[in-house]
C-alpha cells in the first residue's frame, strides 16, 4: 500500500513536468495548427541555461530559473518571427519539417556548447521530508507545487486578461479572431514566448531529479505529443488531465509491470487510442 | 516525346557512369561512400513514395529500416538461414509490418498521422533497445554475414558489394519510375493535391495510400537489410527518430516528390558530411538551418527547382512561339 502511495506521488511529479511541457505544446498548436517538434529542444535548452547560470555564474537556483525562462521565451519568439511567421498559410508538412529543422539545429547547438556528457543539477531542496508518513525529497514536492502555481497563473492569464482571451480566441476560431480585430502577429509571438517559458520552467524543475544532456528533450516531447492527443489538440484542461494521467500510468506501470518497458506504455497508449479513434479523444468538430 | 527520350538517355548515361566508376577510380574510400549512398537512397526512395507523392509525413521510416536490418541480421545469425532467403524474408516481413501499421495509421490524417507514425518508430526503437535476449539490446548484433555467392558470383570484395547496391538501387529507381509514370503515380499525386477531389473521381483513398505506405516500408526494409550486410554490425541506434529526420533531410535537399531527388539529396548530403569530417558531431548546426531555409525558400529542393526552371523556360519558349505566330497572322491579315 505504501509502495502504491509512493508511486502515485512519483507519478504526480512526473505528470507535473509532462503537463507543463504539454501545455506549451497545446498552446502553440492553437497558433500553428501543427505540432511543434522543436518544443523538446526548447525544453533541453532551458535545462542547460539554468545549469549554466548556476555552475558558470553561481546564481541561486531561482534566479537561474527566471533567467532560463526569459532566454527560452525569447528563443520561442525568435523562431516564430523568423520562421513560422513566414510559413503562415503553408501546408502542414512544410511547417512540421521546419520545426524538425529547428530541433536538429538546437540539439546540435546543445552538443556543441555543452558537450554530450550527462550533467547533474544541484538543488537547494535536496533534503528529504516526511509527509504524512511518506518520505519524499523536497524537490519533488516543489515540482508538484510549482506546476500547480504555474497552471493557475496560466489559467488566470488566459481567462482574466485581454491578451489571454485573444490567445484563446485565436485558437478557437482564426477568422473570427481576425474579424474582431485581434492582432494575429502579437498573439502568435506571445504564445511562443509563453510556451518556451513553460518548457524552460519544466526542464529546470525536473533536472535535479533527472539528468541534463543534449537529447533529454526527445522522450519528453514525444510523450507531450501523446498527451495532447489524449487530451485533444489545443485543449488546455485536456493537456493537464492527460499529463497527470500519463505520469501516473507510467510510474505505476513501471512498478507493477516492467520498469524496462515503462517508456513504451505512453506510445502503446497512443497507438491504442488512435486505433480506436483516429481523430483523437475529445476532438471538437470534424478534422 | 523528345523530352522523355532525353530523360531516358540521361538516366542511361548516369547508370553507365555508375557501372564504369569502380573500373576508372578504384578508390576504396570513395567506393565505400558511394555504396552507402546507394543503400540509403533506396530507403529515401521509399520515403519519397509516401511523403513526397502521397503527401503523408511518415516518421516511422527508420523503424522499418531497422526491421529490415534486424530481420536479416537475426535470420542469418540466429536462425542460420541462407543470406538470400533471409534477404527475401526480411523485405517481406518489413512489408507486412508496413501494411499492418498502414491499415491503422492511415485512418489518421495529417499531423495525427505524423505523430502516430512517430510513436510507431519509437516503439520499434524501444523494443530493439530493451529486448536484450533477441536483439542484443544496446550491444547490438554483430557478425552479420556478407551476401553469399550466387553461382560463380561472389560478394566478398568492396567492388562487388558496390555493384550489388547499385543493382538494387537501379531496380528501385526503375520501379519508382514505372510507378510515377503510371496511373498509380497520378493517383498518388491526386491524393496529395486533394483527397476530397480524388474521392469524387472515384479513387479509393485508403487502398492507394496503403499500397504507397507498404511500398515505402518495402524499400526501407530492403535498404536496411543491405545496410546490415554491408556494415556487418547493427545497433538500436539505426531505428532512432534522428535517422528518420536524416532521411527527411536527404529527401528535402534533393527534392521531395521528384524522381531524382532521393539520389541527388543523399549523394550531396552524405558527401558533404564526409568532406566536413571535423563537423561530424555538429553537422546539424549547418544542416538544421539548411532544412529550414529549404522549407522557407526552396520547398521543392534541388531537383524540384531545376525542374521548375526547365518548365518555365519551356513555357516561355511556347509563349514566344505563340506570340510570333500571332504577329505573323496579323501581318498576313493586314497584307
Amino acid at each position: 500500500m505504501e509502495l502504491l502511495i509512493q508511486q502515485i506521488f512519483n507519478g504526480l511529479t512526473i505528470g507535473s513536468v509532462y503537463t507543463l511541457v504539454a501545455l506549451g505544446l497545446t498552446l502553440v498548436f492553437g497558433i500553428l495548427h501543427v505540432p511543434n517538434f522543436a518544443h523538446g529542444a526548447f525544453y533541453m535548452v532551458g535545462a542547460y541555461i539554468t545549469l549554466m547560470m548556476m555552475v558558470g555564474f553561481g546564481f541561486h537556483y531561482w534566479i537561474a530559473i527566471i533567467a532560463s525562462v526569459a532566454v527560452v521565451a525569447l528563443l520561442g519568439v525568435v523562431t516564430q518571427q523568423l520562421i513560422f511567421k513566414k510559413l503562415e498559410g503553408a501546408d502542414g508538412m512544410r511547417m512540421m519539417v521546419a520545426a524538425i529543422g529547428i530541433l536538429l539545429f538546437l540539439e546540435a547547438f546543445g552538443q556543441f556548447m555543452w558537450g554530450t556528457e550527462y550533467h547533474r543539477m544541484d538543488t537547494p531542496y535536496g533534503s528529504v521530508v516526511n509527509l504524512f508518513g511518506l518520505t519524499v525529497t523536497l524537490q519533488r514536492l516543489l515540482i508538484i507545487v510549482a506546476a500547480v502555481i504555474l497552471m493557475l497563473a496560466l489559467h488566470f492569464f488566459l481567462t482574466k486578461t485581454m491578451i489571454g482571451a485573444a490567445i484563446v480566441a485565436m485558437a478557437q476560431n482564426r477568422e473570427g479572431a481576425f474579424l474582431v480585430g485581434i492582432n494575429a502577429n502579437q498573439v502568435a509571438w506571445l504564445t511562443f514566448a509563453i510556451a518556451g517559458g513553460l518548457a524552460a520552467a519544466a526542464a529546470s524543475l525536473a533536472s535535479p531529479i533527472n539528468l541534463v544532456f543534449p537529447t533529454m528533450g526527445n522522450l519528453v516531447i514525444m510523450k507531450a505529443f501523446v498527451i495532447i492527443i489524449i487530451g485533444g489538440m489545443g485543449s488546455i484542461p485536456g493537456a493537464i488531465l492527460g499529463g497527470y494521467l500519463l505520469g501516473l500510468t507510467e510510474s505505476i506501470g513501471a512498478t507493477y509491470i516492467s520498469s524496462d518497458y515503462k517508456d513504451v506504455i505512453a506510445f502503446l497508449l497512443l497507438v491504442v487510442i488512435l486505433t480506436a479513434k483516429p481523430t483523437g479523444l475529445f476532438t471538437k468538430g470534424v478534422q | 516525346m523528345l523530352n522523355v527520350l532525353s530523360k531516358r538517355v540521361l538516366i542511361g548515361i548516369i547508370a553507365v557512369a555508375a557501372v564504369l566508376f569502380p573500373l576508372v577510380f578504384p578508390n576504396m574510400y570513395v567506393l565505400q561512400l558511394l555504396t552507402l549512398v546507394f543503400i540509403w537512397s533506396i530507403a529515401v526512395y521509399g520515403f519519397n513514395i509516401i511523403s513526397g507523392y502521397v503527401g503523408y509525413l511518415s516518421l516511422a521510416h527508420a523503424g522499418f529500416f531497422a526491421i529490415g536490418a534486424y530481420g536479416l541480421g537475426l535470420l542469418t545469425t540466429k536462425a542460420g538461414m541462407s543470406y538470400w532467403l533471409s534477404l527475401l524474408l526480411a523485405v517481406l516481413i518489413t512489408s507486412i509490418a508496413g501494411a499492418l501499421v498502414g491499415v491503422i495509421a492511415l485512418r489518421t490524417k495529417s499531423h495525427f498521422f505524423a505523430i502516430y507514425t512517430m510513436c510507431v518508430g519509437v516503439i520499434v526503437y524501444l523494443l530493439i533497445d530493451k529486448w536484450d535476449s533477441l536483439t542484443g539490446g544496446v550491444r547490438g548484433l554483430i557478425g552479420i554475414p556478407a551476401p553469399s555467392n550466387i553461382g560463380p558470383i561472389t560478394f566478398d570484395t568492396l567492388t562487388s558489394q558496390y555493384y550489388l547496391a547499385l543493382f538494387f538501387l537501379i531496380l528501385t529507381v526503375f520501379l519508382c519510375y514505372r510507378i510515377v509514370h503510371s496511373l498509380l503515380g497520378r493517383t498518388f499525386i491526386a491524393i496529395r493535391n486533394s483527397e476530397e477531389l480524388a474521392k469524387t473521381i472515384g479513387i479509393s483513398i485508403m487502398k492507394n495510400q496503403l499500397l504507397a505506405f507498404t511500398l515505402s516500408a518495402l524499400f526501407a526494409g530492403l535498404s536496411g537489410a543491405l545496410y546490415a550486410s554491408f556494415i556487418r554490425f547493427i545497433g538500436p541506434q539505426i531505428s532512432a527518430i534522428t535517422v528518420t529526420f536524416e532521411m527527411l533531410m536527404y529527401l528535402l535537399v534533393g527534392g521531395i516528390g521528384t524522381l531524382a531527388g532521393p539520389l541527388v539529396g543523399t549523394l550531396i548530403v552524405i558527401s558533404l558530411t564526409q568532406s566536413l569530417q571535423f563537423l561530424e558531431e555538429y553537422r546539424m548546426l549547418i544542416f538544421g538551418p539548411v532544412v529550414v531555409l529549404l522549407v522557407l525558400y526552396y520547398p521543392r529542393g534541388i531537383t524540384g527547382s531545376i525542374n521548375g526552371y526547365v518548365q518555365r523556360k519551356k513555357q516561355q519558349r511556347v509563349k514566344i512561339a505563340n506570340e510570333e505566330h500571332e504577329v505573323k497572322r496579323k501581318v498576313g491579315e493586314a497584307g
